[in-house]
């Protein structure tokens, strides 16, 4: 992989986008490609869009959105005869979302006659593994985390591990120019090469950390777009190809803070960028140089799990409330409906749904953006939107729960009004969500080997 | 007196993660983010107190660089599990609006 291209003492990074699917500008990509780019990274997950991606084996991006993207990623590096990787593959970087960005990647090659060696690195867990890595205490909590122990693991549908750098760099060795990895740290994509060829860690994991949300740390983000660095040895520069856009100090200053929970040291496998000293001047209207990032190497390498498990499928009623003596008294009703549905769950199915069953409720107009934290307490809205959300171990019997609430909610009287009154408006009857899944574990795997749990598959795509 | 929400030139709040949930308040310039730096009206007891979280679990910044204040808080609930209102954690950040910055 270290190409005799490669300078000695600097090494050029194009980040394409934050997100593979998101999209990026084609002129702006091509600006990119004109500063020849040493190679292109691209991240292509996150567990912002929520469990069920890792759970179900989905994506939260659409298949078309990502092929768009990695066309055109694809292209411009075979063009520049420069590596490609892609981190996170699929929104959660399981063994489904791999095959799926493979699948994609040879139907592309195909219709563009394109032929490369590929590189993709599983991240995904068996079950066995690590169970013996509990035995030997090799998990560790992340704090703030749930309860884990063996019972976690075996609920659960997918577990990923998030690699750092190193299974880049090998992948590279083994001659890929195309590297798909999954579940990945954002930063090890844009990292690994520059590390590899014993650029200053610190610079590297800074540039990374920018790198990796595209277009993100410019002053004013219009749409998701492409990201340059130039990395050099004692400092790098950072600009958005796109002539409209700036980068500031502040703004890229700024980006530390983004998505993390501590701006100054951001923890990473192989230890901690710590941007305590690093600063940040302009070079120009729209360029960045930013210099004095330091990372400590940790004593013991880890690498993230994350799992997902089935919490149960779900049926959801959306209704809404215009009665003011309804709204009036929205607490007590509610209180009401509740316990009047849990009563009529035990009449229909006895003791056996007992404990098994849930009614969550969301009331827009009042606090369904911040429940029990919202800080206004006395509302004036004129109409209230109650999402009811029934979670059951069956679909059929989330449909049954949800006919049962609607029935409940449409009738239950108050005492304002004498006679039968239909007490919500539902514009549809209840919507089936499917499987509902729930992120279990924030743990840490220690590790002797960075590569040990991720093994690599190297195909020539030939065409 | 002027509201954080009005001296503020943006305030937001994101998951870090499916298990914290993030604060940045950025200002445009200098001498609005020292002053509201140097009010001590924000603070890691403030943020604890806002969001019903004990102070020791509350993480609190000043970024003099990004001329940003932030705090990051265990996620009331983690992300998508049952019960979460917001996926994202990007509209939990209203509360901090209407506090009160001396002159």
């Amino acid at each position: 992989m270290i190409r005799e291209n490669y300078g000695e003492d600097e090494i050029r990074i194009l980040a394409p986008t934050g997100v593979c699917g998101s999209g990026f500008s084609e002129e702006s990509f091509a600006i990119a490609l004109s500063q020849m780019p040493h190679f292109i990274g691209c991240d292509a997950g996150s567990t912002d869009p929520g469990p069920e991606y890792l759970g179900k084996g989905t994506t939260a991006f659409p298949v078309e959105a990502i092929t768009r993207d990695l066309r055109l990623m694809l292209l411009g590096a075979l063009r520049l005869n420069i590596p490609l990787l892609i981190g996170s593959a699929g929104t959660a970087g399981g063994d489904i979302q791999l095959a799926l960005f493979r699948s994609i990647l040879e139907s592309i090659a195909a219709d563009e006659k394109l032929s490369f060696k590929l590189a993709i690195i599983h991240s995904e867990q068996s079950k066995p593994l690590l169970f013996e890595k509990f035995n030997e205490g090799k998990i560790k909590p992340l704090e703030p985390s749930p309860p884990f122990d063996r019972d976690v693991i075996s609920r659960s549908a997918h577990i990923v591990a998030m690699m750092g750098a190193e299974p880049f760099s090998a992948a590279l060795r083994l001659g890929a120019t195309v590297v798909i990895a999954g579940r990945a740290s954002d930063t090890a994509i844009f990292s690994a090469i520059p590390i590899s060829l014993g650029f200053p860690e610190g610079l590297a994991w800074h540039a990374a950390k920018i790198l990796e949300c595209g277009a993100a740390a410019a002053v004013l983000r219009k749409s998701p777009d492409c990201m340059f660095v130039w990395l050099r040895r004692d400092h790098f520069v950072v600009s958005a190809p796109d002539p409209e856009l700036r980068c500031t100090p502040q703004s890229i200053a700024s980006h530390a803070l983004y998505e993390n929970g501590d701006p100054f040291q951001l923890i990473e496998s192989s230890g901690t960028l710590d941007l305590t000293q690093a600063t940040y001047h302009a070079l120009d209207e729209r360029s960045v140089k930013v210099m004095g990032s330091t990372f400590i190497t940790a004593q013991q390498y880890t690498v993230k799990l994350e799992g997902s498990e089935l919490a149960g499928y779900q049926s959801i009623l959306i209704g809404s409330v215009r009665d003011p003596y309804i709204i009036g008294q929205i607490d007590s009703w509610l209180a009401k409906l509740k316990d009047r549905i849990v009563r009529r769950v035990e009449m229909v199915f006895g003791q056996e749904l007992a404990g098994k069953w849930q009614l969550g409720l969301h009331v827009y107009g009042k606090n369904g953006t911040m429940g029990a934290l919202e800080s206004v307490k006395n509302i004036s809205s004129h109409e209230l939107c109650i999402i009811f959300e029934l979670t059951a171990p069956s679909q059929a019997i989330a449909n049954s729960l949800a006919g049962i609430t609607r029935h409940q909610a449409l009738h239950l009287p108050i005492p304002e009004w004498s006679g039968l009154i239909t007490a919500i408006a539902l514009p549809y009857n209840a919507l089936e969500r499917g499987a509902v899944y729930r992120f279990n574990m924030n743990q840490l795997l220690l590790l002797t080997d960075p590569c040990e749990v991720f093994p690599i598959d190297i195909i020539d795509i030939s065409n | 007196m002027a509201k954080l929400g009005s001296l503020s030139k943006l305030i937001r709040s994101k998951n870090a993660g499916p298990f914290v949930l993030t604060f940045d308040i950025m200002f445009e310039d200098q001498v609005t983010y020292e002053r509201v730096k140097n009010s001590g009206v924000l603070s890691a007891e403030v943020i604890g107190r806002i969001y019903s979280v004990p102070v020791q679990n509350v993480l609190f910044f000043y970024c003099d660089h990004a001329l940003a204040i932030k705090a990051s808080i265990p996620r009331p609930v983690t992300q998508g599990d049952i019960g979460d209102s917001d996926g994202h954690g990007g509209q939990q950040y209203p509360p901090l609006l209407s506090l009160e910055i001396p002159d």
